[in-house]
């Protein structure tokens, strides 16, 4: 059994914790993360978890998942398959045995797979195993039963105690991957800092996981997955995309010298956007939770009248609802930021799962001409540079932007890199000009065509707006066909001029192939790994990942036009495709399409460039 | 009264107004300028904020801050306004449509969170704008284009809706009538937090004479009662008709009949918490009853715009963090050397 001891270094691996939702699982997965992070290795996470807050317990509809891939190098998604696969209950592992491959660990609760426990999770025989075709190595730890045992002079009740199940799980884990407890023990004493009975049992057992991992030899080799040599020095936090997007809106506030305003309604999975906001009432920042998505994004219009860095929060459905009032900002001309973290749709659709399928509503989804501009965030440390920019063109510019991030990355967590502020460009509201007299407010730079802002409270610059065409020059309401057709034009001028003040499209990977694979926002992580890899096994591609829709770079036909095969790939039916299309219609484009509602997989990625570039 | 510092000028705008002659807009339109004179707060610290219908012109119309919104959406974009910047005084001028029918959530969740707004609606109980159907506020059976036979559903009450809604001012004035609907505006510009302003009004091309029995003095007289903090609640072309309390509900009683003198007349209090009487006057309609106009409830309670700013300053006791820098440094951090 000495070889029990064995440590193999690795550059990736990939953990899932699955079990039933009341099982803790999300927490195991974020503490592990966190480790992992804080030893130096950078992180992406995934957590997968039902819309039920507690489905009937044991069964497929009640599994919880979190994903995490930690890395000795950058790691750009939360990863295909996985390694270790921790499964709680035979439902876990009847839903997850999907993302392992022949050669991951399945560390099970044998105390959970008793008949009844089988029957749950439709098991038609009693080894679940052979029922499966599973020929893994399985590590059996009687894990409820040792939690029990563990805990059985705390003096904390039977259902208290059994709650800490998943910390024997987890301390199971660190010891598989070498990860000293201290990290964990310590997140463990600030979660339950009230309950100090509480914590302390959660790390007599996580200790307890982590010395039955040890004692018992098992026949598995322990990993090490050194520290991350690519990341900078500098102060690092854990954040998920939701964070991400709140802090990236507080920047934008502070560098703009403006209130943050946020008018909201709860929507999985942007809900947490508005928890993160509400906490921070010490940087001064305003939030109201609304009665209704209208009201979310009214407020927040008439926050932005007011002269606040005014934002909305919300998913597609939301969105949906949201759409005539976005149209009232377009045409009164107003900064606003709606942020949409897409899920499945269409309806209620797939509220915890994750697409791209609202690109379309957010472009085109409303009456009338009326262009704004989209941004789409590309992973979660990224939706703090999406929010900080959509903030700073929608003040900037005088117009809505809509932020499109996903559930993938809105969830999922990664390390960062706190940023230096002050590196980050200010932001110039368009305030009309001291002295200026004879103002109207559609007056606009001739050369930015933005409107010049005059906040409520400034003496001599009373003026009404609304949702009424009004003059070009005189900003009275007019029915004037020759002026409508001008300030339509206008507006979209104003928004085509963007297009200037945002960075050129890059290409990543081998530049000189002939396969150019093209994708927007929070897929960026599968498509780089899968370009990468390709590259890798010298199989040339190259990469195009958008993060500004509309307008889109200046330089993109350039971009494009130099390659033979164009394949974009979008966790929807075709719309970021068809778009392009439409924009230059010349380009021959493929396509790649996915809407299972989970992330790319890397490795699907790969077979369909390689296939491509065979035909 | 000190020499006033604006004249109701200083709140027009240069704009055509573009209302039908005779239409009950054009009066308030002016009693609302004359009552921003008598508030004196500055064009430049009021802002008018309006929904979609023929009254929700309105802010075209004033020299102030003013956003013509979308149908339904005026108190939940004043409610940003406010709270954004709760030095400004801000009114929503809504219509029956506008505020009771496709925006009647708004309006029921700006009076619940005590938003401090001054809420007019203009109620002439018909859609005017798109020509003539019925309102939530149209009573049984009204025959309209777009209910040829009579309708079938009953109305909203404004007041009802504001007292579920745990309204704690409300003022009931026509639009005819310039002395009370200036000091009702006036009154509900003063008190601190949702202030609902009910104006009965005449749509003169769709529902003219909706209000006739209360469109003069006489009529007003005899079938309107003018409460007045404080006073007793006399009615009647010589004051000769009151109300006293009778059971559960009201009564309107002779003076010098079966024994009633002055003394047994209610006397009007808007500042009892206590809503019950309240509801009972502004549900009060002929024939049996007199319309209430004045000021029926005006009771003091902390505005949420208020609690806001109360609560932002009372975690910055305690928290020193000001920046994003600091919040993120003061986190869960590790470095990387």
């Amino acid at each position: 059994m000495a070889e029990a001891l064995s440590i193999i270094d690795l550059e990736n691996v990939v953990v899932r914790f699955s079990g039933d939702s009341g099982d803790g699982m999300q927490l195991a997965g974020n503490i592990f993360s966190n480790v992992s992070a804080v030893l130096g290795n950078d992180i992406s996470t995934f957590p997968d978890y039902p819309a039920e807050i507690r489905a009937p317990q044991g069964t497929i509809s009640g599994v919880s998942g979190y994903q995490v891939h930690i890395g000795t190098k950058k790691v750009y998604t939360s990863g295909d398959k996985c390694d270790v696969l921790v499964a709680m209950n035979p439902a876990a592992l009847k839903t997850n045995i999907k993302f392992t491959t022949p050669q991951s660990i399945i560390i099970i609760d044998t105390d959970s797979f008793t008949k009844k426990d089988l029957e749950k999770a439709l098991f038609v025989t009693d080894d679940p195993f052979a029922e499966l075709h599973i020929c893994n190595t399985v590590i059996d730890a009687p894990i409820t039963s040792m939690c029990k045992e563990s805990l059985k002079d705390s003096g904390l009740d039977n259902k208290s105690i059994i709650r800490c199940k998943n910390m024997f799980a987890l301390g199971l884990v660190c010891w598989l991957f070498n990860r000293p407890l201290e990290h964990a023990m310590h997140m463990l004493q600030k979660k339950f800092s009230k309950k100090p009975t509480i914590a302390e049992a959660n790390i007599k057992v996580l200790t307890d996981g982590y010395n039955y991992g040890h004692n018992i030899h098992a026949s598995v080799p322990t990993y090490r997955v050194e520290s991350s040599e690519t990341q900078k020095k500098g102060f690092y936090m854990d954040v998920d995309g939701n964070k991400a997007t709140a802090y990236g809106l507080i920047a934008a506030a502070e560098r703009a010298g403006l209130k943050l305003f946020l008018g909201s309604y709860p929507i999985t999975p942007a809900t947490d956007i508005l928890h993160e906001l509400s906490k921070h009432k010490a940087l001064g920042v305003k939030t109201v939770q609304a009665e209704d998505e209208i009201a979310g994004i009214s407020t927040a219009i008439g926050a932005s009248f007011a002269g606040c860095l005014a934002a909305t929060t919300t998913s597609g459905p939301g969105l949906c609802l949201k759409s005539e009032a976005i149209n009232l900002a377009v045409i009164a001309e107003l900064p606003l930021v709606i942020v949409d973290v897409m899920r499945g749709g269409p309806s209620t659709g797939l509220p915890t799962k994750s697409e791209q399928t609202d690109l379309l509503q957010a472009l085109y989804g409303r009456n009338g001409e009326s262009p704004l501009v989209v941004i789409a965030a590309t992973s979660p440390t990224n939706c703090f540079e999406s929010a900080f920019y959509a903030s700073k063109i929608a003040v900037e510019h005088m117009t809505p932007v809509i932020l499109l991030t996903d559930g993938y990355i809105a969830n999922g967590s990664a390390a960062w890199r706190i940023p230096d502020l002050t590196s980050y460009p200010e932001i110039t509201p368009n305030y009309v000009p001291e002295g200026t007299e004879n103002w109207k407010p559609y007056n606009r730079d001739p050369k930015t065509k933005v409107r010049y802002w005059a906040v409520p409270g400034r003496k001599g610059f009373e003026h009404r707006i609304g949702g009424l065409e009004k003059d070009f020059l005189t900003s009275a309401i007019s029915t004037n066909p020759a002026n409508h057709q001008k300030m339509t034009e206008t507006r979209k001028a104003k928004i085509d001029y963007i297009a200037t003040c945002i960075p050129e499209l890059k290409v990543e990977g081998n530049e000189d192939a002939s396969l150019l694979v093209v994708g927007w926002g929070g897929t960026y992580g599968h498509l780089h790994s899968a370009v990468k890899e390709c590259n890798q096994e010298n199989k040339p591609t190259a990469l195009a990942h958008f993060n500004f829709i509309n307008p889109l770079p200046k330089n993109t036909l350039e971009v494009l036009s130099k390659y033979k095969k164009i394949v974009v790939c979008e966790q929807n039916m075709g719309q970021f495709a068809g778009y392009l299309r439409m924009n230059f219609p010349g380009l021959e484009i493929t396509q790649f399409n996915k809407v299972e509602g989970q992330p790319l997989a890397v490795n699907e990625l790969k077979k369909h460039f390689i296939k491509l570039m065979e035909e | 009264m000190s020499e006033l510092q604006y004249k109701p000028q200083d709140f027009k705008s240069d704009q055509y107004v573009r209302w039908c002659p005779g239409c009950g807009d054009h009066a308030f339109l002016n009693y609302l300028h004359k009552a921003m004179s008598e508030l004196g707060i500055a064009p430049h610290e009021t802002a008018v904020i309006s929904g979609i219908g023929c009254s929700s012109r309105l802010p075209y119309y004033m020299n102030t801050y003013g956003f013509h919104t979308i149908h339904g959406r005026a108190a939940a974009i004043a409610t940003g306004l406010k709270v954004a910047n709760p030095k400004l005084t801000v009114w929503q001028i809504s219509g029956d449509g506008d505020g009771l029918a496709i925006g009647g959530n708004h309006f029921i969740h700006a009076i619940r969170r005590n938003i401090d707004l001054n809420m007019i609606l203009l109620n002439n109980e018909i859609y005017g704008l798109t020509k003539g159907q019925y309102s939530p506020t149209s009573p049984r059976g009204f025959v309209s284009k777009s209910s040829p036979y009579g309708t079938v559903e009953d109305p909203f009450r404004p007041a009802e809706l504001t007292f579920g809604a745990r309204g704690r001012f409300f003022a009931r004035t026509i639009d005819v009538d310039g002395p009370t609907t200036v000091s009702v505006l006036t009154a509900a510009a003063r008190h601190k937090g949702a202030s609902v302003v009910e104006v009965l009004q005449n749509c003169v091309i769709f529902n003219n004479g909706v209000h006739s029995v209360l469109s003069t003095k006489e009529g007003r007289a005899e079938y309107a009662i003018q409460l007045k903090q404080g006073e007793p609640m006399l009615f009647g072309l010589n004051n000769e008709k009151g109300l006293i309390q009778h059971g559960f509900g009201l009564k309107v009683v002779k003076l010098g009949e079966n024994g009633i003198t002055e003394k047994d007349i209610l006397i009007h209090d808007a500042h009892t918490a206590d809503n019950t009487l309240h509801l009972k006057l502004a549900l009060m309609q002929g024939p049996d009853f007199p319309v209430a106009l004045g000021v029926i409830r005006d009771v003091e309670a902390p505005s949420y715009d208020e609690s806001v700013e109360a609560q932002i300053s009372e975690v910055q006791k305690n928290k020193k963090t000001r920046t994003l820098n600091e919040l993120l440094m003061g986190g869960e951090t590790w470095e990387l050397k």
